[in-house]
């Protein structure tokens, strides 16, 4: 039997306040724009999630089980979520009780932790873990990292937290000749740096019989697919435009019948927030989940159900980072230019004075300004991702999501110098003297 | 005695020292009962901050221009091309200019004709569209302008033309034809100056025939002098040196202003553009900041660089001691001064530059470069090549570590811009009037 499987995002950033200057710094502490975040959840809920959890639960009603997706929550989406529009949380705790949705796990803060800090990423992968656990009342058993950000030490930290799938990107770069639409294995390794700070879990059950490595289930997106409906749906210069369902089944079809297994990959706003309601988006996927269920012996599965039903294709080694973001789907989106550099190493410089100030409150605010969204802000890229990154971008330009966000980092910085325990002063890691290098300056910057 | 006087910018809505300048010197020619009209392109609704006894004329509210913008054009086969803007959009102030393609503004005709045209259209509305800023239509407005010089100077009585910088210059041409009267010319930065690396050929145009008409040239220092007498090859003779001072008037009070650092500040304050330097200050501060840690450095500011600093200090990975305030003004100008203890002006060609004089108003020592006029004046600032940023890093770390210097060098800066003030330049543009048309001021 041939398997669709689904999964949608939900993310919401925490903005930042774009009034926030030089002058701001040692007098202003807060930092996020708590009116455009409750008026941009208020509008998403209402045109995405509100509408799009109640078509799924009575998709899910109608069919009786034979539909079923699953759904990765930001930690900081739920916070605002709780906040701003509690509906939504009990709209999807109403899906959790169908027992047809699985709920994934990733970093809490939609960061970028693993890159800069193992020790920070298994805390913030455990701190998810655990909040959907008690939400939704049963243990994530499949990791997606931070905008799909892969590679094969992500995968072996994830198999060392004790999860059984992870999610990735299809791109070409990591799969050669061969087709994202089957299961595959991930290419894990013992040997990665952070595994003595991995406690709380043992060994992965699941070893492989030969070489006694951790076994991790890999799906990879299909990223046409997904993209058709994610990003091309509504675009009228788009040779397939419009799109009907029964076109994009056609396609599908056609896809499967010499492979296995499809997987659907997008943000869940797509549905009434990136995709309006008035471009039928809502029916056409009612439409498609109806007739794949009626018309065809193709089933929706969840990541978890994925290595129930169909055999490993083979392992994909992917040694570099791949991700879902831009043409590039690699880390360009958030480390391609000099500003987004700087920013990260800023932020991560703090790691280990904010922690020694033993403050739950500062701790969290540094971590929420490692959220991924900060960075992608700061993209100077200006080709036909340009775009999508101006469309996401509440600043007037890169360089003033830049001044912003340092702005904010200074003064948090200055509270965790007047908050650092005196014996811990002299621990200081940040900005001792004599630690600029003077690089060459690259003049064509200028 | 009368006195036509015709500017680009006026205070409040000024984008560098230009407007400060003009007000000073308007200001202190009103005192010296200098009779003076003030034209300015645009006051855009708002109210400017001149002496009362000065008349001042929008050109943008001056009814009878029009028929001699349409003559002008026609005469002269003018035709505007304009370039896009690079600066980013945070960036009010776009450093490129428009060019023109073919011609120089001329008058459309001599006094008769133009007062029978003017006759002619005393029943039209309003017109003109000035927005008085430095943006791709700068070409188009500086054409129109003129045409309202013209205008200006058949249907108004006075003695002497005064143009401030190359904006004005072909008005002053106009003026000086129709009227029969003395032309002077102001400049307060040449095209060289602004355009470190490339000067724009029209506007080195422009400015070249201003020169050459005009009867004097008033420059704000000898540096000025030596460019207008070198790259334009004007007779020296033709020049008189007005220094600029600092308004008294710059109000400002200590009001508490709670410095939010232990570190010391040192401050640039300027258009982020290839004639301020602004890359030696930031090569600088790398330098400093490889030997001390208790300092921030603090750019203020904007222009077609602003990006391109960004991007470089994000390179240099200073992020943390080096901070960006974008276009400051008004309270914020007076605050980023008061917080301040160092101020660098490291200019690779400034005529005059003010913001050192308003740095020391607020007991701020100043480090400036060579190549400025300010340093003909500051005799006790410390100097260094715009270029020698080994030096330029010895010398603020040499004036934070020791703050009897610092307070040593205000006392004595101040000393230095005590003879100086707006009150000594208006004194002597009123003599250079006098000379030209044989009258006494009063």
């Amino acid at each position: 039997m041939k398997s669709i499987c689904i999964y949608f995002q939900i993310h919401q950033p925490l903005r930042l306040k774009t009034g926030y200057n030089f002058f701001s710094i040692g007098s202003d502490h807060f930092y996020e724009d708590d009116d455009l975040n409750r008026k941009i959840c208020n509008k998403v809920s209402r045109n995405c999630y509100i509408p799009s959890c109640r078509l799924i639960y009575r998709l899910i009603s109608k069919y009786r089980g034979k539909f079923r997706v699953s759904f990765s929550i930001t930690g900081i989406a739920l916070e605002q979520l709780r906040r701003y529009n509690p509906e939504v949380i009990e709209l999807l705790k109403k899906l959790s009780g169908t027992g047809c949705v699985e709920f994934l796990s990733e970093t809490y803060y939609h960061s970028l932790a693993f890159l800069y800090s193992r020790q920070e990423f298994i805390a913030q992968a455990e701190k998810h873990r655990k909040t959907i656990s008690q939400l939704f009342g049963a243990e994530p058993v499949t990791f997606r990292n931070t905008e799909l950000i892969y590679n094969n030490d992500i995968a072996s930290a994830a198999a060392k937290l004790g999860f059984k799938n992870i999610l990735a990107e299809g791109a070409e770069s990591v799969l050669g000749w061969r087709s994202p639409d089957y299961l595959y294995t991930a290419a894990c390794h013992e040997d990665y740096a952070g595994n003595e700070d991995i406690t709380s879990h043992a060994a992965p059950e699941v070893l492989d019989g030969f070489t006694g490595k951790p076994l991790l289930n890999l799906l990879l997106k299909n990223y046409r697919l997904s993209d058709d409906i994610a990003f091309r749906y509504s675009d009228k210069n788009w040779k397939e435009y419009p799109l009907s369902a029964e076109k994009y089944i056609n396609w599908v079809k056609a896809a499967l019948l010499n492979r296995e297994l499809i997987n659907l990959f997008m943000d869940f706003e797509t549905f009434g927030e990136h995709q309006w309601k008035e471009t039928g988006i809502f029916s056409f996927f009612e439409d498609f989940v109806s007739s794949i269920i009626q018309n065809s012996d193709i089933d929706f599965i969840l990541p978890k159900e994925a290595a129930g039903r169909h055999k490993s294709s083979g392992i994909i080694d992917v040694p570099h980072y791949t991700s879902w973001a831009d043409k590039e789907r690699n880390l360009s989106a958030w480390t391609g230019n000099a500003l987004q550099r700087s920013a990260l190493k800023m932020i991560y410089r703090l790691e280990k004075d904010v922690k020694l100030c033993g403050s739950e409150e500062l701790l969290d605010t540094w971590r929420k300004l490692g959220t991924s969204d900060h960075f992608y802000y700061m993209s100077t890229k200006y080709f036909s991702d340009g775009e999508i990154h101006k469309y996401f971008n509440y600043f007037y330009s890169p360089y003033d999501a830049f001044i912003i966000y340092s702005n904010i980092v200074n003064d948090l910085h200055e509270t965790i110098k007047k908050r650092m325990p005196d014996e811990n002063t002299e621990k200081s890691c940040v900005f001792p003297s004599g630690t600029v290098k003077i690089p060459q300056p690259i003049m064509d910057a200028l | 005695m009368k006195v036509l006087m015709l500017g680009w910018e006026l205070p409040p809505a000024i984008s560098g020292g230009l407007g400060t300048a003009c007000k000073g010197i308007a200001d202190s020619l009103a005192s010296n009962n200098i009779n003076l009209t003030f034209v300015i392109p645009s006051n855009r609704g708002e109210k400017t901050a001149l002496d009362r006894r000065i008349r001042v004329i929008s050109a943008d509210k001056y009814h009878p221009a029009e028929a001699l913008i349409k003559k002008t054009t026609l005469k002269n086969g003018y035709a505007a091309k304009s370039y896009p803007g690079t600066g980013t959009s945070l960036s009010p102030y776009h450093t490129s200019y428009t060019t023109c393609e073919k011609g120089y503004p001329e008058c459309a005709g001599n006094r008769d004709e133009i007062l029978a045209l003017i006759e002619n259209q005393q029943n039209l509305g309003s017109i003109l569209h000035f927005t008085g800023n430095y943006g791709k239509n700068l070409f188009d407005e500086v054409m129109n302008y003129s045409s309202v010089g013209s205008a200006l100077g058949a249907v108004e009585t006075f003695d002497v033309i005064h143009a401030h910088d190359w904006m004005t210059y072909p008005a002053g041409i106009c003026a000086k034809k129709v009227s029969k009267k003395p032309l002077v010319i102001h400049v307060h930065a040449t095209e060289y100056d602004r355009s470190w690396s490339g000067a724009n050929r029209e506007i080195v145009r422009i400015e070249k025939k201003g020169m050459e008409i005009a009867d004097k040239i008033i420059t704000v220092s000898h540096y000025t002098k030596n460019m207008v007498i070198n790259k334009y090859g004007i007779n020296p003779e033709k020049i008189e040196v007005v220094h600029n001072a600092v308004s008294k008037d710059i109000q400002f009070s200590r009001y508490q202003i709670r410095k939010n650092f232990s570190e010391k500040i040192v401050l640039f304050l300027g258009r982020i553009t290839s004639q301020k330097g602004p890359e030696y200050f930031l090569e600088a501060a790398v330098k400093v900041l490889n030997k001390m840690n208790n300092v921030r450095f603090v750019m203020s500011g904007n222009g077609d660089l602003f990006p391109g600093m960004i991007t470089k200090m994000a390179e240099y990975d200073i992020a943390e001691k080096f901070h960006f305030t974008g276009f400051l003004k008004g309270a914020e100008v007076e605050k980023i001064f008061a917080m301040s203890d160092l101020y660098i002006m490291p200019s690779v060609s400034e005529p005059f530059g003010l913001s050192p004089f308003e740095a020391l108003l607020y007991d701020v020592p100043v480090i400036i470069s060579n190549q400025s006029g300010a340093a003909e004046i500051l005799t006790h600032a410390y100097k260094v090549d715009f270029w020698d940023t080994d030096k330029l890093a010895k010398a603020i770390i040499s004036l934070l570590e020791n703050e009897e210097l610092r307070s040593e060098i205000v006392k004595e800066c101040k000393e230095d811009i005590k003879s100086i003030s707006w009150d000594t330049a208006g004194k002597r543009i009123a003599e250079i009037y006098c000379s030209l048309c044989g009258k006494t001021a009063v």
